[in-house]
């Protein structure tokens, strides 16, 4: 037994001492390993720093004046912005890539409400006040000018199998409230009328039954929690209705006209489809009464880039 | 001559032996030092979680109020004057939770049985890693089948049934049906292999006693293997319950997320897909709201974990 005991000790020694040989073996040939990798990175950095420090030298020779010449109104400060909840997604899109591109300006967006945001620039709070709906006249007389940057279009979809290609506002309102139940019912076949939506705090759903006047007394069937769910179903269930984004149509489903006005870019534009809606980034006193960051964002939105932007958050660029 | 010299050799080892004695005391020392730690992040990250649940679905609570939340049935967290009753969803995922434990146990119990007791081992060779091949699809992958395959069929039988109906808001096949077969099938892996490894456990005398007295053998299954691998059943049922009540991917695929009664043929929302759905866009008070919900569902959790541990220590004193 004493034996066993001692060669068992042993045995267990023996294990630790290689255990030890081995992770001090390791450390130190790995300390050396490091710090030859270390100076080599050391040596390559300093090397790439110093070429690309002179290329940057070069570079901003080369372009500090016309630099100058393009942004001598000085892009730096602050901009502020409140408003529309709807155009949050549009608002901080132009505020990162304004930001950006102009490293020296802050752009920061609250988001209370249209109302809210135009009494805040009125009463000089913030610069911008954004607005997803078009300016009250009073608003207008106060003051408050009307810069529409982009439109918010919705578009009504339902399967491919559907009959019916037309609706009126009414019916519409009638089907979201659940007052229409079957599509005989406006002229279509017999077949059920499945609602798709979005859920509650989507804005798309927030325009959709704002436009409508149907806020908080929709009956869906389906409440969805993404563009993309919302086209699949409607996609693959027959007497299915649902609402998108304009731009995210495609021939999955067909695009309902309404009261008559097929819901495309021109009739939008042209003011002559009900499920559409301005988003409007009011000032106080027009454009060129603010100061020279405003005018800049205002530049920057009308620019390629700035439409680019707000095509990307799927909405329409006004005329 | 022989017992004489490895006296010496150990001898000579004494000095080394004591001072790697030491060197073997700290290694252990650090061994438990780095132990400590790691069953300490998993003690922080629970109470961490239950903290931030608490704090982060409390103050909902006080501002609406503990009723007009849990027993109000209206959910309009977006409306001018808001409401955030959850009864429904509440209701939803018990009712849910409870149809797919009713369809999925007896299917996971007899699928054990039968891996367990009656399968010839060809046949259980290739249904066992079917088994734990289910196990391992994610869940978005039920809910695409059951998008793709149950909800259309599930139209089918709702327009038949529903022909004549004023009242019935159709769905197009999401429905809690939908949801709770998606849920069935996904506990099935749990309570197959829980069950089976408990009736596996039940010792063999016990068996042979049984088939001795001349009781046959699906009688002794039944009389005798499963009364005895009870406690492990229970976990098993237990497990699933909490699976099914924990998942979300895969039903907010399939059930529609309107709040509604939960009815069979009513789209439903469960307390899982309430706080995915909504949670993008909720802010101030409606985010608050959808945390309150994870609190609920956190209590669910915790009360499944509790009954739990009481089966397992009932189990173990039964075994002693």
């Amino acid at each position: 037994m004493k034996k066993n005991k001692v060669t068992k000790m042993m045995a267990a020694l023996g294990v630790a001492a290689l255990m030890l040989g081995s992770l001090t073996g390791c450390g130190s040939s790995n300390d050396t390993a490091a710090q030859a990798t270390q100076q080599d990175a050391a040596e390559t950095t300093t090397e790439d720093t110093t070429a690309e420090a002179e290329a940057a030298a070069e570079t901003t020779e080369e372009t500090e004046q016309p630099a100058e010449e393009t942004t001598d109104k000085a892009v730096s400060g602050t901009i502020t912005m409140a408003g529309s909840t709807s155009m949050e997604k549009l608002a901080n899109a132009v505020a990162e890539s304004f930001m950006a591109k102009y490293p020296d300006v802050t752009v920061t967006a609250e988001f209370t409400g249209s109302s809210a945001g135009v009494e805040a620039v009125l009463g000089g709070s913030v610069d911008i006040g954004n607005s997803s709906r078009n300016l009250k006249d009073e608003e207008k007389a106060a003051g408050a000018v009307e810069n529409i940057v982009a439109i918010d279009g919705i578009a009504v979809v339902t399967d491919k199998e559907n009959t019916v290609t037309d609706l009126t506002t009414d019916q519409l309102v009638g089907i979201y409230k659940g007052e229409i139940k079957n599509w005989s019912e406006v002229g279509g076949t017999d077949e059920a009328i499945v609602v798709v939506g979005r859920e509650a705090g989507s804005g798309t759903r927030g325009a959709f039954e704002e436009l409508l006047g149907i806020e908080d007394s929709c009956a869906y069937a389906n409440e969805l929690d993404s563009t993309g769910a919302v086209m699949a179903k409607v996609a693959s269930t027959p007497g299915a209705i649902g609402y998108v984004s304009l731009d995210v149509v495609d021939d999955t489903v067909i695009s309902l006209s309404l009261d008559g006005v097929a819901a495309t870019e021109e009739n939008i534009k042209a003011g002559d489809y009900t499920l559409s809606r301005p988003f409007v980034m009011a000032t106080n006193g027009e454009i060129s009464a603010q100061s020279d960051t405003v005018q800049e964002l205002f530049t920057y939105l009308q620019s390629d880039e700035g439409k680019e932007l707000i095509k990307s958050v799927g909405l329409i660029i006004p005329d | 001559m022989n017992g004489h010299g490895k006296e010496e050799m150990s001898k000579d080892n004494t000095n080394s032996l004591t001072s790697n004695s030491r060197q073997i005391k700290r290694i252990e020392g650090i061994a438990q030092a780095i132990f400590t730690i790691c069953a300490f992040f998993a003690v922080l990250a629970v109470v961490s979680i239950t903290l931030y649940m608490i704090v982060n679905g409390m103050p909902a609570i006080f501002q609406v109020g503990i009723k007009d939340i849990l027993f109000s049935t209206v959910w309009k967290p977006t409306a001018s004057e808001p409401s955030f009753g959850i009864l429904y969803v509440i209701l939803t995922s018990i009712v849910g939770t409870i149809m797919a434990i009713i369809l999925g146990v007896p299917l996971g119990l007899f699928t054990a049985i039968f891996l367990a007791e009656v399968a010839p081992k060809k046949l259980a060779a290739i249904v066992k890693p079917a088994v734990e091949l289910l196990a391992g699809i994610p869940s978005v992958i039920y809910g695409l089948l059951g998008l793709m395959i149950l909800n259309p069929l599930m139209y089918q039988w709702e327009k038949a049934l529903f022909r004549d109906s004023d009242t019935h808001q159709f769905t197009g096949g999401a429905n809690l049906i939908s949801a709770v077969l998606v849920l069935a099938i996904m506990i099935l892996p749990t309570v197959i292999n829980i069950s089976e490894s408990a009736l596996k456990a039940v010792s063999p005398q016990l068996k042979a006693s049984s088939l001795a007295l001349g009781a046959s053998h699906i009688q002794t299954i039944f009389k005798v293997m499963i009364p005895a691998a009870k406690s492990g059943i229970m976990t098993a049922i237990v497990l699933g319950v909490g699976r099914a009540i924990g998942e979300a991917m895969a039903i907010s695929l399939v059930s529609g997320s309107s709040v509604n009664l939960p009815l069979p043929f009513n789209s439903v929302r469960f307390l899982t897909t309430a706080i995915v759905s909504e949670m993008g866009y909720a802010s101030g008070l409606h985010r608050q709201v959808l945390f309150t919900i994870g609190l609920v569902l956190f209590v669910f959790i915790m009360l499944i974990n509790i009954t739990l541990n009481v089966i397992l220590k009932k189990g173990e004193k039964e075994d002693d």
